[in-house]
């Protein structure tokens, strides 16, 4: 891919996008390159490199808040926030093992695809802790939305709209989130030998007690609660899970093995060194079982559950040609939806690599696209052909 | 005496009452339409109630069908829809004009489905919030979002607003809550985004509808996520001297891990009203915090001991731990209270700006001068911990000129707001009480794109067109191809 620009102002990031509709030039928008297997491929496109326009601009620890421009690696946000005990609560996924990725992952580039973790299903997305946004549209303008204070209605939330549209509504230029307390202390319930129903059955029961359970995850025939908080807080939730799962007589975990079970989960480890073609699927926890066997009794596919199963990620032998027909036909309609995470170029040329929505939905969706881009030169096609 | 402006009503959409009702009555059942000018006097205001306009007629469908008949109509007439939810609107956001049609979803109750597995409610959205918790609660659930009207305000109104609450430092606002809706489009259509699962496919529409302010669709059916009940909650209340060391307080709280679900502020002004009223035995200083944590009776011990020691730093006039439920109740009593005990003397403007928690004392002092220069008094109360502030304005409506100086007085509070890295709405929403100020915050760009999103949504700017966008910025939207 030829290199258009390397911008490291959001004036010159503007100004090369400004210079791309003049000369009808489709840009692809890079920083890190980690997740750029993710998409509709496509090749008549130039690089727009915007790693150049980086830094922490503002951080705010007793507000809980961090600016940063979109450049800036997640390990210089991760440092920061760890010198005073923050963290990004969205757990964001590291997608290098499972895409075979090198590169750097940017802020810019997680909020763009939306990208958390284990904690989404009770600390909520990134786009829940994304505050405020500045971008730059397909036609060079700057657009700047939200803020970056905790509480804000504001006018109409273009900073949901832009988080997850990778890319295609514009190249994000700056983004405040909000950041919470590293726990003291974090412990895992470990339930060994368990079905897939078993322990979706184990999730609902511990996710619906008080004692807020925030992972629970499934893989390899182990069942994962965890719980995370001041000391105080570890040690009572532990003891009143344990009693209420007395029967089954899980272990508990703590220290860096608990953390790399985590960082494996929240990366699909499991499934960084197949070949495979690998689904993320969202729906209710309560279907995820049958969903599974489903799919298990048409082809040979391996599965892992996360956030309390209402996300199955599946690992499909890349041979299996109908493999997006039958895994999209099986995900229960208006309650679920599969995305195309790793596929080879042509499999995610041959299908829609996010799930097809309503008709009209569509249109919406093309319409915002058009509005922001009118010239189709951000990522084009990337989230729909 | 309004400074709030409206746009004229179109005379040929008044000459066409009749047939504009006909139509209506074609699709609705008759008691569905309401257009007899006594009768429309009960949508002319929210509550700003400052601003009145009897709508042109209302009509209360019973389900999204019925709703999609009428928005097809109003289509069809170009005729503008304003959405109303329970009306509690503080900002005008449902605010008629005399040409426009009501859209109300008073008459949309039904729980669609209760999910305790997949801990989910669906619910109709006329719904109001407070119901939606009654429903569940039985079997130790909640839905976490608490704005302080929940016992009349709609989830309709909810989502249309992104409505807050006192607890959402720990649980969110509503789109942190909202995992599906079912909405009428502006032509009639009906669509569903979301549902039961944890998001959707592609660009994120759900959280572009929630805080629309009811200009991108109707929404007639939600999918809440439902939470289970903390085992207890216990608060405790510390008194300070100055403005500076309360908002320490609160950033040292908020630094030290500890995760208050709530960190509530009172100033002096609004102590001594409220102590008045509720006798909940506050002390008399300059600020006053009331922080609850949630859990198990250790849980609790632990993290209100830690606030304390924090407290205890910074040299504070009282500290109070509750040690009983009546305890709890009475120094919650004080704070719920505030702005009835506040009505009860005086008229006031409530307002709703967020400011950097940061910059809280800086904002407070600066309030204060404000103050002296309007000659209007001002008592504050709000939730400190995510900064969101509600000064309340003292007025006499019935002053000639008052409620101009107020709104005056207003303005100058919002736009310290954004000057100190804020923003003029924390969750009561824009409507069209701060609409005039949105090129404070936005430029011409930054707005632009927002109005290109209604236009995808309701190219003719049928829904809510008066609203969030300054008239004269959305002049040329407004009149439309039709």
């Amino acid at each position: 891919m030829t290199a258009f620009a390397a911008p490291t102002t959001e004036m010159a990031v503007s100004d090369a996008v400004r210079a791309a509709n003049a000369q009808h030039t489709a840009l692809r928008i890079i920083a890190g390159g980690t997740r750029g297997g993710i998409g509709r491929p496509s090749f008549d496109v130039e690089r727009l490199d915007i790693s150049g326009v980086t830094g922490i601009t503002r951080y705010e620890p007793g507000a809980l808040t961090l600016e940063a421009k979109a450049g800036t690696p997640i390990a210089e946000i991760e440092a920061a926030l760890d010198a005073e005990n923050q963290m990004l609560a969205f757990e964001p996924m590291d997608h290098r093992a499972v895409m075979g990725t090198q590169g750097t992952p940017t802020i810019g580039g997680v909020v763009a695809c939306n990208v958390s973790g284990p904690r989404r299903f009770i600390s909520g997305a990134c786009r829940d802790f994304l505050l405020g946004v500045r971008f730059v549209d397909g036609q060079g303008r700057v657009i700047k939305n939200g803020g970056r204070v905790m509480k804000n209605v504001t006018g109409l939330d273009l900073t949901k709209l832009v988080c997850g549209s990778f890319g295609t509504l514009g190249v994000l230029t700056q983004v405040a989130l909000k950041v919470l307390p590293r726990p003291e202390r974090s412990a895992t319930l470990q339930f060994q030998d368990v079905t897939e129903a078993e322990a979706v059955g184990i999730f609902c029961k511990a996710v619906s007690t008080p004692f807020e359970v925030n992972g629970a995850a499934w893989q390899n025939g182990t069942a994962m609660l965890r719980v995370e908080g001041l000391d105080t807080q570890v040690s009572y939730r532990l003891g009143a899970l344990q009693k209420r799962f007395q029967g089954a007589h899980p272990s508990v975990l703590e220290g860096e093995a608990h953390r790399d079970l985590w960082t494996g989960i929240r990366d699909i480890c499991a499934f960084a060194q197949t070949e495979d073609t690998i689904w993320k699927v969202s729906l209710r926890p309560t279907a995820a079982p049958a969903f599974i066997a489903a799919v298990q009794a048409r082809f040979n596919a391996s599965a892992v559950l996360d956030q309390g199963g209402g996300v199955v990620w599946l690992a499909v032998p890349s041979a299996v040609s109908d493999q997006a027909a039958v895994v999209r036909g099986l995900v229960p309609a208006g309650n679920g939806h599969a995305t195309l995470i790793r596929g080879s170029t042509d499999l995610r040329l041959a299908v829609p690599v996010f799930h097809p929505q309503h008709p009209r939905l569509a249109q919406i969706a093309a319409g915002l696209r058009a509005q922001f881009d009118p010239n189709g030169i951000l990522n084009p096609g990337l989230m729909a052909a | 005496m309004s400074t709030i402006e409206m746009p004229k009503p179109d005379q040929s959409v008044l000459d066409r009452k009749a047939q504009i009702v006909e139509a209506l009555c074609k699709v609705l059942p008759s008691d569905s339409v309401i257009f007899d000018e006594h009768e429309t006097r009960a949508y002319e205001c929210d509550g700003l109630t400052a601003y009145r306009c009897p709508p042109l007629v209302a009509v209360l469908p019973r389900t999204s069908q019925e709703c999609a008949a009428a928005m097809r109509v109003c289509h069809d007439l170009n005729v503008t829809v304003v959405p109303r939810g329970a009306g509690t609107s503080l900002a005008g956001g449902a605010l008629p004009t005399a040409d426009c049609v009501i859209l109300g979803t008073a008459r949309l109750k039904d729980v669609l489905e209760v999910d305790y597995d997949n801990r989910i409610i669906r619910v109709q959205t006329g719904v109001t919030n407070l119901s939606v918790t009654g429903m569940v609660e039985d079997d130790g659930y909640f839905y976490a979002p608490d704005p302080s009207s929940q016992l009349a305000c709609a989830i309709a109104g909810n989502i249309a607003m992104n409505s807050g609450g006192a607890h959402c430092l720990k649980y969110g606002v509503t789109t942190n809550n909202l995992l599906g809706v079912k909405m009428v489009m502006s032509d009639g259509e009906i669509v569903e985004i979301g549902g039961g699962a944890m998001d959707a496919p592609g660009l994120d529409l759900l959280g572009l509808i929630c805080g629309s302010e009811g200009q991108l669709g109707i929404v007639t059916e939600a999918t809440l996520r439902i939470l289970p009940k903390p085992e207890g909650a216990r608060p405790v209340l510390i008194g300070f001297d100055s403005a500076e060391a309360a908002g320490e307080c609160v950033g040292n709280i908020i630094k030290s891990g500890v995760l208050p679900v709530a960190i509530e502020y009172m100033d002096r002004p609004c102590i001594r009203v409220v102590e008045n009223f509720a006798k909940a035995g506050y002390p008399l200083c300059e600020a006053l915090l009331i922080v609850e944590v949630e859990g198990s009776e250790a849980e609790i011990a632990d993290q209100l001991s830690r606030i304390t020691k924090i407290a205890q730093a910074l040299n504070p006039v009282e500290v109070r731990v509750s040690e009983s439920a009546e305890q709890s109740a009475l120094i919650w009593k004080g704070r719920k209270s505030a702005f009835g005990a506040m009505g009860q003397i005086n008229d006031y403007m409530c307002l709703d700006g967020t400011v950097p928690v940061s910059e809280l004392p800086y904002t407070l002092k600066r309030i204060g001068e404000l103050s002296k220069q309007h000659g209007l008094d001002v008592a504050n109360v709000f939730h400190a911990g995510d900064g969101n502030m509600h000064p309340l304005i003292l007025f006499d409506a019935n002053k000639p000129g008052e409620q101009e100086k107020a709104e005056a007085f207003g303005f100058d509070i919002l736009r310290t707001c954004v000057d100190v890295g804020g923003c003029l709405t924390g969750e009561h929403g824009v409507g069209v009480e701060k609409r005039d100020l949105m090129t404070y915050q936005f430029n011409t760009e930054d707005l632009e794109g927002q109005m290109q999103v209604k236009d995808v949504f309701d190219p003719t700017w049928l829904l809510n067109p008066s609203k969030v966008f300054p008239l004269q910025v959305s002049a040329q939207r407004r009149a439309g191809p039709g």
